[in-house]
């Protein structure tokens, strides 16, 4: 059956208070899942204290606040810190979303609770392991495909045509969606997860490609899309505000258009 | 407990191969569709259903034979046990596939759904048109 308790070794325990800044007058508190594989100890939750006033105002910031003046171990990706690399993807205050696109104060919280991505194998800290998420993106083959020799220049096609990328095109696959989704969690294996299938809609509906039939062949499966049972988390937990619920409900439309 | 994360065995596999696993079914999409037309049959036809059981509130038992024995009320009768059975097989496969992961326990799951909606389908329409035929014999 699906675990709905968290494995043994998964159990997170109460981890280390760290000192409070000195001579700080606004603190905030952040409550931070640690794990190292390496101590062969359970996870634990650490807390820390961050000097607000002399710290960034987004979520971002007072990690890196922390890993440069209190924990030098804490781990956790980072690149743009703009929302657009998606690497700073986590859970904070129970939501995914991306650590560098959220304030502190848009918490709203006396304390800041910050977790890994749920229900994906953690390497490390706030690390998880996305080789099976990019494996299903590169499943669903994310390039333009055609018969047709290429025409001298560009593919054209019309504003409207590129129009109807509009909210597909943005997506940064930071995994957030994907991982907030219970299906993924309990069919991870053989669903492919929202961000994946709003990938794959992204190209079923580019006027230019010329393989929109094998890709709703390599669709068609009751666990490959049909997972998907339009619960929405991934709607609303995405950091880029796109809907990748209402793009695999198309990608349905289509597959019953080609049938009825 | 059974271990059911993903496969996880050391293999050399690469991570996409793993994802492609046994390729699509090309199936599916027929499953889906029926969910959404007996959903929409179902509407109707459990309206019928509760109307039908409220007019036999308060009527002796011949009274409701000869109800029931009225062509449009078992044929709404008949039409809805189909509805919804199918309907609930359906449904209840999806739950199944959701959260059975152990392949044994699965396969036999997903027989048992079958059995169990097509003995409630054929009871319920043994027992519609025993009903409505007595008021001929």
């Amino acid at each position: 059956m699906a675990q709905f308790n968290l494995p043994k070794g998964s159990q997170y325990t109460e981890g280390k208070t760290w000192p409070k800044p000195a001579g700080a007058k606004n603190v905030q508190e952040f409550r931070i899942y640690r794990w190292n594989q390496d101590d062969g100890a359970n996870p634990r939750i650490d807390t820390y204290y961050v000097d607000r006033d002399d710290c960034g105002p987004m979520v971002l910031d007072a990690l890196l606040w922390i890993k440069n003046k209190v924990d030098a171990t804490l781990t956790f990706r980072r690149s743009c810190r703009e929302g657009i690399c998606g690497s700073c993807a986590m859970n904070i205050m129970g939501q995914n979303t991306l650590a560098c696109t959220l304030g502190i104060d848009d918490c709203k919280s006396n304390q800041v609770k910050i977790y890994p991505l749920p229900h994906m194998p953690v390497l490390k800290d706030l690390v998880p392991d996305l080789t099976a998420f990019f494996a299903q993106h590169a499943a669903i083959e994310p390039w333009l495909q055609t018969e047709t020799p290429s025409p001298e220049k560009e593919w054209r096609q019309t504003p409207e045509d590129r129009a109807r990328l509009d909210g597909l095109y943005e997506c940064i696959l930071c995994a957030c969606c994907t991982t907030s989704c219970p299906s993924y969690w309990w069919n991870g294996d053989r669903f492919l997860g929202p961000a994946a299938l709003l990938q794959a809609y992204r190209w079923l509906i580019d006027s230019r490609d010329e393989n929109t039939g094998e890709r709703l062949d390599g669709l068609h499966d009751p666990f490959r899309l049909y997972r998907c049972h339009t619960i929405m988390n991934c709607a609303n937990t995405c950091p880029k505000g796109l809907n990748p619920a209402k793009a695999i409900a198309e990608i349905k439309k289509m597959m019953v258009a080609r049938e009825v | 407990m059974v271990d059911n994360r993903p496969d996880i065995r050391p293999s050399i596999r690469t991570p996409r191969a793993r994802v492609s696993g046994l390729g699509a079914a090309h199936h599916g999409t027929r499953e889906w569709w029926m969910h959404r037309v007996t959903a929409v049959s179902n509407v109707p036809l459990v309206l019928a259903f509760v109307v039908i059981v409220a007019l036999m509130a308060g009527r002796s038992y011949p009274e409701a034979v000869a109800l029931v024995s009225h062509p449009l009320v078992a044929i709404l009768l008949i039409l809805g046990v189909l509805s919804v059975t199918n309907h609930m097989r359906m449904g209840l496969q999806i739950v199944i596939e959701d959260y059975v992961h152990d392949k044994g326990l699965r396969i036999a799951a997903v027989i048992a759904n079958n059995f169990y909606c097509v003995v409630v389908a054929v009871a319920c329409l043994y027992a519609i048109v025993r009903v409505s035929l007595r008021a001929f014999a």
